[in-house]
């Protein structure tokens, strides 16, 4: 095989052991706790879980945006593309405030986020807070940049861009401000997009709207997206590959079909049967998992879904920490029903 | 904008008539009038007025009147000639008393203002940033200090230290020389000397109170997710802090100006009293205390107008720097 | 069901809200800001000094060991006296002493001063005879906690200018200046709330009026207001109609800020969906404000008033100092640093600062329990 086809074969981003730990007046919270996961070039991973599963802190992580007090761990391997460089590199390691990660931040790997109203500060100006990206990493010249982000403020559908330039935040609808907000984060042509809840905020048919442009740009600028929500309906729609989320660990992960088709852990079950089905018996209530997520602190090496789980064995699975099972290639499961061994996981 | 502001500033009209007719209640509110203080000054000097002499000059000067007209009068007299009555104390026209003190007040006063926020800002900045670090307690501790002493006794203190460290107790805003003399470069140092103590004195409780104001919008601020857009985007942590939580917090900031002014005044009152300074202060509270209620009166008059401007001012700025008034008025 | 024990959860609550907030809805509003209360150290301590303070204003009489106009002009400006357990011959004493003050001249500057003659001691007593007062106002007797026998003196802290015990002074004074603040406040908070709940609820025009009236009161400058005010209060009368005059006074400006709370969260409660179904669902004006609107922002008027005993408290204290407050015979502490107004009297006589100390301990510990029930109020905050 060429150099090129074994890069080819690797992925842009791989997560290994990541943890995430903030200390807490009652204990250590782990909110994330080993996770492993990899993004290929141009595909969507979706990272989905319930709200406090630790799914955002992860995606922060990558680009070391999370607050001072979560303490991070693990590695963070990034694989450029673009350049001579091609260098492999380690993002954990870089310091936060490092002028490395920042070159990094906005230019190879881009963000946007649940609440485009409190995303952008209602201070500026559209154009200005669009633009400074751009004058950061890509020119000086403010006339250029001005056109770049009008140009990009005409990619995602934002018609009279002249006028919207220089307006403010609060004169823009919801989803003209998600799509003001992708605009800003595909100004600098970033080889991934992480986005947090990036519809949530929003109304269903603008939701359809913006997740159409994604795909849209997606196809365009052919950069890998990591779609972190807590809707199936939306990975469904858009994924290739889906991590599921639970207390800080990926309880399963798998291609999009495979997880919908194939379902392995109670938890995974679960999530699917509480999503509302087109043609479903109407009168009979939606499923949903009894109980609410317990706090990830000071836990004993246990299965964190325990206590909700209807599949539970006493003694096995509140005795020690899980460890992963593999389906098949791309099909992993933390859960043991599936386990061969009895034995826990050696964390 | 212009709109916004020119309906802001009707909108202080009938709050500063309704001043008015407070200012001049109280004027009203002390036993006797100002015939019975005159007549007792009169008696002091060895002169006696009939009943029938104080009748006569109390309808000379309309106070046999019902109080409305009295006030319609008093009011007149204002607007129309400047004319705010009689001080006794001082033996002249309220106004001249006035002007005589107004410069020196307004200067301690403004450079009390630059001293709070010159101060107050980056102190704020600082503990939020550096919360729960060393010099954040520090700060906080010196501010919960300064807003529990009472000024008037930080001046006492001010004074003896400074009276046992350099031999002067800087009383007065100016040394004896230099009282009549005229404007000179020497006379202005001299007066930035003597402007130290009462400066920090009158400023330390709305200083420590804007740090607080400052450091608690700044922790708002910075947990905003304005802020980790902007780390997203790659921007170095000090132009963060400078462009997005720091230009948001000073909007709350700005609104403060006028009740700063207020309470600048209201500081200003009681240090001057004890550092006996040649300002407002003093001859408010002689006139208080003389019942000399023309003087005293037009004295409330003029800081409660001064803090409507001042709120007038605040108001202004804050729309002018809150892009979503400013837009509200564009166009339009 | 999970099965954390409640007050885990609520602990955890306090630092992660991201992940828990959804779990403080179990208990009531009452118990977790006590929880939370019960965290602010400084608050805690700040309860406990305040409450010892008031305590010492009921019990003034009975502890302080002079009353208010006994003095002694042999003892004019003395100083503080030790209390001691061990005399000059090295010898232990169960019962803390006090040496006899004799006054002498300084040989070099004349002035006059006081040393202590270690010859004659006197131990303090418990339940000693003194002046006659009513205990609580209410039982005449003679019995005060401490004190030394006859002729001795015992001056804690000190004396005045006209020989009077400070220390007896300080805790005497401290019922008018810790009790005018309460009853300002409480007079604010009832105006207050009967205003601003007016304003709130019904809004409109009646609204507008109210808030324009605040917005006048409140664009005089308090200092100047309040001495113009007290000016006019006539000299010479009882000191029960000072005290009543100056409460007035000070509520004056005080329930303008209250009000204004009341109406902010009049208003924002007014909207929330269970007072709109209250509504819908008939419930009189009356009922839906004391059953529904009262309870949701009970707690943040708390909060208000006890921030606003602080500025009271520097009020009376500036005010009685100026002498335009409490006038003799009646004292506050405002009073007592009238005599620190001198800088000679500072410089020669510090202990004339101990009322300072008092007041700014007071103010401070109003302060941290306000900012303890801030914190505690706003449970869903941080």
């Amino acid at each position: 095989m060429t150099t090129q086809a074994i890069r080819a074969e690797q992925p842009l981003l791989s997560v290994q052991d990541l943890k995430i730990r903030i200390q807490m007046d009652n204990g250590e919270m782990r909110a994330v706790d080993g996770v492993d996961f990899e993004i290929k070039k141009g595909k969507t991973l979706g990272l989905v879980g319930e709200s406090g599963c630790g799914k955002s802190l992860t995606s922060r992580a990558i680009i070391s945006i999370n607050p001072k007090e979560c303490e991070t761990s693990g590695t963070i391997i990034y694989r450029s593309e673009e350049e001579q460089t091609r260098e492999e590199l380690n993002l954990l390691s870089l310091d936060p405030n490092s002028k490395k990660i920042r070159s990094i931040r906005g230019r190879k790997i881009a963000m946007i986020f649940q609440e485009p109203m409190t995303a952008f500060s209602p201070m500026y100006t559209i154009g200005n807070q669009i633009m400074e990206a751009i004058l950061i990493h890509r020119t000086k010249n403010k006339k250029e940049a001005k056109k770049i982000a009008l140009e990009m403020l005409g990619k995602v559908g934002i018609s009279d861009q002249e006028k919207r330039f220089d307006q403010y935040p609060h004169e823009f609808s919801g989803g003209m401000r998600q799509r003001a907000m992708i605009s800003m984060a595909l100004s600098c042509n970033p080889e991934l997009l992480i986005a947090d809840e990036p519809t949530t905020a929003l109304d269903v048919t603008i939701q359809a709207q913006v997740l159409e442009l994604m795909r849209s740009l997606q196809a365009e600028f052919g950069m890998a997206i990591l779609l972190v929500t807590h809707d199936l309906g939306i990975i469904a729609q858009m994924c290739d590959e889906v991590a599921v989320m639970y207390l800080g660990k990926i309880v399963e992960q798998a291609p999009v079909k495979e997880l919908f088709y194939n379902p392995k852990h109670p938890y995974t079950k679960g999530l699917l049967k509480s999503m509302p089905r087109l043609g479903g018996d109407k009168s009979k209530r939606l499923d949903s998992i009894e109980g609410s997520v317990p706090m990830p602190i000071n836990m004993p090496p246990m299965c964190g879904f325990y206590e909700r789980c209807s599949d539970r064995i006493e003694g096995v699975c509140n005795a020690r920490s899980v460890p992963k099972t593999h389906i098949s290639d791309d099909h992993m499961v933390r859960c043991f029903l599936y386990s061969d061994s009895r034995e826990g996981d050696s964390i | 904008m212009l709109q916004y502001s020119i309906k802001r500033i009707l909108m202080a009209i009938p709050v500063v008539i309704f001043i008015s007719f407070i200012v001049f209640y109280i004027i009203q509110l002390p036993p006797g009038d100002y015939v019975s203080s005159y007549s007792a000054q009169m008696t002091a000097t060895g002169e006696v007025m009939t009943q029938a002499d104080m009748d006569q000059m109390r309808a000379n000067l309309g106070l046999d009147r019902p109080v409305y007209e009295q006030y319609a009068m008093w009011a007149k007299k204002i607007v129309l000639h400047g004319d705010f009555g009689f001080s006794f104390n001082y033996n002249k026209p309220v106004l001249d008393v006035v002007k005589q003190y107004m410069g020196l007040t307004l200067v301690v006063s403004l450079v009390t203002m630059v001293f709070q926020y010159a101060v107050a800002i980056p102190i704020g900045i600082y503990t939020a940033v550096k919360q729960y670090s060393a010099g954040d307690y520090i700060f906080s501790g010196i501010s919960f200090l300064g807003m529990a002493t009472p000024n008037f006794l930080l001046a006492i203190i001010l004074m003896f230290l400074s009276y046992t460290w350099f031999g002067d107790p800087l009383l007065g805003l100016f040394s004896n020389e230099f009282v009549n003399a005229s404007w000179s470069i020497d006379k202005m140092i001299d007066l930035a000397k003597h402007m130290v103590i009462p400066v920090i004195v009158i400023g330390l409780a709305s200083t420590a109170d804007l740090i607080r104001v400052m450091r608690g919008q700044m922790l708002d601020e910075l947990n905003k997710p304005n802020v980790v857009t902007a780390r997203a985007k790659g921007l170095s942590e000090i132009r963060i802090l400078f462009k997005y939580p720091t230009r948001a917090a000073l909007n709350p900031i700005v609104s403060t100006f006028g009740w700063s002014l207020s309470s600048i005044f209201t500081g200003a009152t009681i240090t001057a009293i004890v550092l006996n300074l040649p300002i407002q202060g003093p001859v408010m509270y002689n006139a208080l205390l003389g019942q000399d209620m023309f003087l005293a009166g037009s004295w409330l008059l003029f800081m409660a107008l001064l803090t409507v401007l001042g709120t007038l001012i605040s108001d202004i700025l804050l729309a002018w720097l809150d892009p979503k008034i400013r837009t509200e008025f564009r166009g339009n | 069901m999970s099965t954390l024990p409640l007050f885990r959860r609520q602990k955890t609550t306090a630092a992660a809200k991201p992940l828990a907030s959804a779990d403080t809805n179990y208990s009531s509003q009452w118990r977790l800001m006590y929880l939370r209360f019960k965290k602010h150290k400084l608050a805690r301590i700040s309860l406990i000094i305040l409450g010892l303070l008031y305590a010492v204003a009921l019990f003034a009489q009975f502890i302080a060991p002079y009353d208010l106009q006994s003095y002694d002009s042999k003892y004019v400006n003395a100083p503080p006296m030790a209390l001691r357990f061990v005399d000059a011959d090295g010898k232990f004493h169960i019962k803390p002493f006090v040496y006899e003050l004799k006054s002498t001249r300084d040989p070099e500057t004349m002035r006059k001063m006081f040393v202590a003659n270690k010859e004659k001691r006197y131990s303090l007593q418990m339940f000693v005879k003194g002046e006659r007062y009513k205990f609580l106002g209410l039982i005449p007797t003679s019995t005060h906690m401490f004190g030394v026998e006859q002729p001795g003196r015992l001056f804690l802290l000190g004396t005045d200018g006209m020989g009077r015990d400070l220390f007896s002074r300080i805790v005497l004074g401290s019922q008018i200046s810790l009790s005018i603040p309460l009853v300002g406040v409480g007079i604010s908070f009832v105006i207050g709330l009967i205003i601003g709940g007016i304003s709130g609820y019904f809004g409109g025009w009646i609204d507008s009026l109210i808030q324009r009236i605040i917005e006048i009161i409140r664009s005089f400058p308090t200092l100047p207001l309040w001495m113009a005010l007290s000016a006019a209060i006539p000299p010479r009368i009882p000191v029960v109609t000072m005290y009543l005059y100056i409460v007035i006074i000070f509520s004056l400006i005080g329930w303008t800020d209250l009000a204004r709370v009341v109406r902010g969260k009049f208003i924002s409660l007014k909207n929330e969906d269970y007072v709109v179904a209250a509504k819908i669902a008939g419930v009189g004006n009356t009922k839906i404000i004391v059953k529904h609107l009262v309870p949701g922002f009970l707690s943040y008027l708390v909060v208000a008033t006890t921030l606003a005993i602080p500025g009271m408290i520097l009020g009376e204290t500036a005010m009685s100092f100026l002498g335009l407050g409490i006038r003799s015979p009646a004292t506050s502490w405002g009073v007592l640093l009238q005599e620190a107004q001198m800088i000679e009297n500072v410089a020669l006589y510090p202990w004339k600062l101990f009322p300072l100390g008092i007041v700014i301990l007071t103010v401070l510990t109003y302060n941290f329990l306000g900012d303890g029930l801030r914190d505690a109020a706003d449970p869903y905050k941080k």
